[in-house]
């Protein structure tokens, strides 16, 4: 009876903890894995505690190579996605234009589509162009579907956004340029920073668009998946338990900032 | 010297002798959109240093009026000028202007002193920190200099908002409802506060409200806009007393409204019949023209009413007009007590009586005479709209 007891009041506590553990729990073995020595060419099988990896994460052929191209596409992905994003959120927003209801539905399309197609069709419609596939034509799709996105988390932050604050700061001497650095652009932040992170991460791990529209050029999705064929590098755990601390490590500073400006409020 | 002319109607007007170095002068301006008319070519004169209100229900066109003076709205025909200067093609970031905006527009981003600081920093000057202090002191807000917007209470990121305006020492202040989002109390304290504002720093105010009190009380001169034009301009007492259309009469405050007939005049006195009765009104202050037998509107303001039971009749002075009645309701408010008369010429006639000496048989039912000084008669044209201005409870609703 007590136990029953117990067990009730803590329900939310006890259901939060184990959707915790579900979600963090891949991370937890990619970590563990990642000190590893396997036997085989495959790290499936827990062997005994190793930090050769960490020591030399570049220690495989080709995949420091390809975690670059990853980044750098995907920064150029986020930015160009950011920047036409961002103009078109606040087009869809703030002007009324023909076919403007139009737009604003098909720019979901790309998110409702099933990826493996719209690759499928990214590819036949680079090869009919004569393009030649590679970097350009990972950036460009990437861009593309990131858009949608982007879209989304600006216009969500533009729509309530008050655009009495424009003219106000158009009352008080700003000109056009100045109301958009000093206004516009520091209230809608917020909004294009999600759709940045968001068309990072989206870019960053995307593996079936890429795959159709790489040519021979290889993405560290793309260098994971194909070395999975063969065996796994321990390498391939030690970047991606890296990438986790990273994000781990902004989302606490951003945590800290903001803690501490409230502090500062108060 | 403030002269007014609505162009449909072509009224005469006294052209202003002096062109003052200040004053805000509209010629002709209007404002459509589509095929809606917001406001119809409009001339209006604001002089230096004045506190002007513009009054009317919501849609009257007075905010648009507002933006035009701002620069937030094109206009569709006329000129603005600021002074000898022709503003109107100016961007709002061009015109010595600055504006209070209903809820405020401050900048949620920013702190109240970057807030207040912004006018001056886009105009390059350097060394603030003095300036927002002093205005921050003026306002009464020193203290709260490094909280953001959200964290003010709504009277003061008023005061916040009118700090950030005045700053700029604008040739014209605009202020679009400032305090519309205010409680009663916070209001009257407001307007108070503003009204301290305004003579201290002697700039012109122009100040739009749909609140009829709150122009009265603040402003020297009011301007009364209905449907896209200005029914009438004045000082308030001048438009309280006098008013020329039924839209003043209904708007600002209450008016009993009659409907007579003129009989006869006799010197600067029109005789008019309403309902068998005679009423008497001066020709002096009635706005519509009046030929025997033609139609008339007479009003009378609530409060200038004498009710004396129909027992005392006799005892009435001679020389008053009277109308007799039976009350239908009566509410007492503390000073005074309000009734509703029905009587054969207006059904719902009210009457504000102070309680001084209450009579204890003016209770619902009785018959009473209504009796006033000829005076305190105007007389309106009967061709208008006779509840024009009226304020129902929802569109009382929709302008709040």
């Amino acid at each position: 009876m007590g136990l029953l007891r117990w067990f009730k009041r803590r329900l939310v506590v006890i259901a939060g903890l184990l959707t915790l553990g579900y979600l963090l729990l891949p991370n937890i073995v990619v970590t563990v894995f990642s000190f590893n020595n396997p036997k085989g060419r495959f790290n499936y099988e827990w062997q005994r505690f190793s930090t050769d990896a960490w020591t030399d994460p570049c220690g495989v052929a080709d995949l420091c190579g390809s975690l670059s191209l990853s980044l750098q596409i995907a920064a150029w992905a986020t930015l160009g996605a950011t920047v036409l994003g961002t103009m078109i959120a606040f087009a869809l927003v703030r002007y009324r234009f023909r076919a403007r209801g139009a737009v604003n539905s098909l720019i979901f399309l790309p998110m409702a589509m099933p990826e493996v197609v719209m690759a499928a069709s990214l590819l036949t419609l680079f090869l009919n162009l004569g393009a030649q596939l590679g970097f350009w034509t990972i950036l460009i799709a990437h861009i593309m579907f990131c858009l949608s996105f982007v879209v989304t988390a600006v216009k969500a932050r533009v729509m309530s956004m008050d655009p009495r604050l424009e003219q106000a700061a158009q009352d008080l001497y700003a000109g056009p340029l100045q109301t958009f650095l000093r206004v516009t652009l520091p209230i809608a932040a917020p909004g294009i920073a999600a759709g940045a992170l968001l068309a990072f991460a989206l870019s960053f791990d995307d593996f079936i668009i890429t795959n159709f529209n790489a040519g021979s050029t290889v993405t560290f999705p793309m260098f994971v998946w194909g070395s999975a064929q063969r065996g796994t590098p321990v390498q391939i755990n030690v970047i991606g338990t890296a990438m986790f601390l990273i994000a781990v490590l902004f989302v606490l500073a951003g945590m800290v900032i903001s803690n501490r400006r409230n502090r500062q409020k108060a | 010297m403030i002269t007014v002319t609505t162009n449909n109607s072509a009224k005469n007007t006294a052209k202003n002798s002096a062109e003052a170095g200040g004053d805000v002068r509209l010629c002709g301006i209007s404002k459509t959109y589509g095929s809606f008319t917001a406001v119809r070519p409009l001339d209006l004169t604001v002089p230096q240093g004045s506190f002007f209100a513009l009054l009317g229900a919501s849609g009257c066109g007075k905010t648009t009026t507002l933006r035009m003076i701002a620069g937030l709205e094109e206009p569709s025909s006329g000129t603005v000028f600021l002074g000898d200067q022709d503003v109107t093609n100016l961007p709002p970031y061009r015109r010595p202007v600055n504006t209070v905006f209903q809820s405020y527009a401050l900048f949620p981003h920013l702190d109240i002193f970057e807030n207040v600081a912004f006018g001056l920093r886009r105009r390059g000057i350097k060394s603030v920190k003095k300036q927002v202090g002093e205005m921050l002191d003026l306002v009464q807000l020193g203290e709260q200099a490094r909280k953001k917007p959200h964290q003010l209470s709504g009277g003061q990121q008023q005061r916040v908002a009118v700090a950030r305006a005045l700053i700029n020492t604008p040739k014209v202040l605009l202020l679009d409802e400032p305090l519309g989002a205010l409680d009663l109390k916070l209001r009257r304290q407001m307007q108070l506060e503003l009204k301290r504002i305004q003579t201290e720093v002697g700039i012109t105010f122009i100040h739009v409200t749909h609140d009829q009190e709150e122009a009265m009380t603040m402003a020297d001169t009011v301007a009364v806009m209905n449907g896209g034009r200005v029914e009438q301009l004045g000082a308030p007492a001048d438009l309280y007393e006098n008013p020329q259309t039924t839209f003043v009469a209904n708007f600002l405050g209450t008016s009993n409204l009659i409907e007579a007939e003129v009989d006869a005049r006799s010197g600067d006195e029109i005789v008019l019949r309403a309902g068998g009765g005679k009423l008497v009104l001066p020709e002096a202050r009635c706005s519509a023209p009046t030929t025997t037998g033609g139609k008339v509107l007479v009003g009378v303001r609530p409060e200038k009413i004498s009710l004396t039971h129909a027992d005392e009749a006799g005892e009435i002075p001679a020389g008053r007009n009277r109308i007799t009645g039976t009350i239908a309701d009566s509410s007492f408010i503390g000073v005074s007590t309000q009734y509703v008369i029905d009587s054969p010429v207006c059904p719902e006639f009210e009457v504000y009586a102070q309680n001084i000496d209450r009579d204890p048989r003016l209770v619902p039912g009785a018959e009473v005479v209504l009796h006033w000084n000829p005076a305190h008669t105007f007389g309106l044209d009967a061709a208008q709209d006779i509840d024009a201005g009226i304020e129902t409870v929802e569109e009382e609703g929709a302008a709040a």
